[in-house]
């Protein structure tokens, strides 16, 4: 696009001559004029080189709204005061999550640019949005804010999670694939898992009483360990039941656990703020009630292994304990001190006999020395010599004197004796 | 469900008796003692376990009645 090139802005507009019944145009400059298509060209130029009119966000109310058979949509967007043509292309059209209408108060997200055959500037949108949605969320956070000053989404109030529930209570749809999710993760983790599923509506008019009479109904007939509530994802209006008060206080007042689930996993309901325990997603909410047996079993199994390795370990303290004490020096020193003492028993034997046997000899030797001496000097000797022993009154008589006729001796021989009386 | 309150409560027990036959100090009957105690109450709590059965039901309100059937998801739409 070739740039305009007005040569001086100053000169031009001088020349120009107004008199008030019209503007009187200098021949010269005739040739300067741009045609329409290039003013719009140039607008249309300075309109995209402006960055914010590439990213806008605006809020208004839709107004002559045509859905065109090539899928575009075309309406106006406007408020009080003035209006802008807008155009939503079937490739943007085709993701909003709502129908347009006239009167429906919306925002935009899109881009501004000039539709050069009109001459019109008009706004390109990309996403839109509900903007009823504001109010919905004005009483979201008013609801939230209320609830929170009353203390239901106080932490102490929450119940823990049963570790082995028997029964998972489960409140949603039962078509749709939050319930077969959450039936899947739950027999994965455990093939022998019980649930029970209250359907209820998720969605719409009277899902709210719906579902806090199923809360109360599951808590008046205790059936579940454990409560899940879930709901697959959708618009703040589409998760609305979970945002009502009655289902707050159901929640608040259950005996049961509960595990809210609602929406995706950036959406964050006044459900999820009152139980017990908030999962991102009804996948994680079934991770979170069913325990994963194998698990459990492994646990089980190393309790039982901790018990015997610690037992054995016992036993072999004990045991170390007992051939410490039978090693120590205390036992050995007794035993040890035994065989002293047999030792010592057996050399005061050895002695003993020692001394007996020199004893023996020494007196053996003895008596042989006397047996021979007394041989010597034996009487028995002289007496075989033809001599004899006198004896009165069992003396020896070795005088004569000591003799007198009458008395009586005895006479010893070598080999007898004989009584004799004395003659003179 | 009374009972599965005893689940956990016996997994606690179990895990008490645990670290006080780790801790060391009992004497060796009363290591002993605790050991079987352990043993026995481990061998419950697998019995819960393998007792349990598979059921996935649906409380249906028929006539004003609530009634609880099998719930089969995959052709339930």
């Amino acid at each position: 696009m070739k740039n305009v090139s007005i040569v001086n802005k100053e000169t031009f507009f001088h020349d120009l001559f107004y008199d008030g019944k019209g503007m009187i145009l200098k021949m010269k400059y005739a040739n300067m004029a741009i045609t329409v298509s290039y003013l719009n060209q140039y607008i249309k130029e300075k309109i995209a080189n402006d960055e914010y009119l590439n990213h806008i966000l605006i809020k208004g109310e839709i107004s002559n709204f045509k859905h065109h058979y090539t899928g575009h949509m075309y309406f106006t967007l406007k408020d009080e005061k003035s209006l802008v043509k807008c155009i939503m292309f079937k490739s943007y059209a085709q993701k909003l999550n709502f129908t347009p209408k006239d009167g429906m108060k919306v925002f935009i997200l899109g881009s501004v640019s000039v539709f050069e055959r009109d001459g019109v500037y008009q706004v390109y949108a990309q996403a839109m949005e509900e903007d009823g949605v504001g109010d919905l969320y004005a009483k979201y956070q008013e609801l939230k804010e209320k609830l929170e000053k009353e203390g239901l989404f106080d932490e102490t109030h929450k119940k823990p999670i049963p570790v082995m529930p028997k029964v998972i209570g489960v409140l949603t749809s039962q078509t749709g694939s939050v319930i077969k999710d959450i039936i899947n993760v739950s027999t994965r983790r455990n093939p022998n898992v019980y649930i029970r599923l209250l359907p209820v509506a998720v969605q719409g008019e009277g899902a709210a009483e719906k579902i806090a009479d199923g809360i109360r109904y599951m808590n008046e007939n205790y059936l579940a360990d454990v409560l899940i509530l879930a709901r697959g994802g959708g618009s703040l209006e589409d998760l609305w039941p979970f945002n009502e008060e009655i289902v707050a206080r159901a929640i608040y007042d259950s005996e049961i656990p509960i595990i809210s689930a609602v929406g995706h996993e950036t959406d964050f309901s006044i459900s999820d703020f009152v139980a017990d325990l908030r999962a991102p997603t009804p996948s994680a909410a079934a991770e979170l009630a069913v325990p994963d047996i194998y698990e459990v079993k492994q646990k089980i199994l190393g309790y039982q292994n901790r018990l015997r390795i610690s037992l054995i370990k016992k036993v072999e303290l004990m045991q170390m304990r007992y051939e410490k004490c039978m090693a120590s020096t205390v036992f050995k020193e007794a035993t040890r001190k035994i065989q002293e003492q047999y030792l010592v028993v057996d050399q005061y034997i050895k002695k003993l006999e020692n001394i007996i046997k020199t004893k023996y000899e020494k007196e053996k030797s003895n008596f042989v020395e006397l047996t021979a001496k007394l041989d010597a000097y034996s009487p028995l000797k002289t007496l075989t010599r033809g001599y004899s022993i006198t004896e009165k009154d069992g003396k020896i008589v070795k005088k004569v004197a000591e003799l007198k006729s009458g008395d009586e001796i005895l006479i010893r021989l070598a080999d007898g004796k004989k009584n004799a009386i004395i003659r003179d | 469900m009374e009972k599965n309150k005893n689940f956990e409560e016996q997994m606690a027990e179990l895990e008490k008796i645990v670290t006080e036959l780790e801790k060391g100090d009992l004497s060796l009957d009363e290591s002993v003692a605790k050991f079987e105690e352990g043993i026995k109450l481990s061998k419950e709590c697998n019995k819960v376990l393998e007792e349990a059965e598979k059921k996935i039901t649906i409380l249906v309100n028929q006539d004003g009645e609530v009634k609880e059937e099998n719930f089969d998801a995959e052709n339930n739409n």
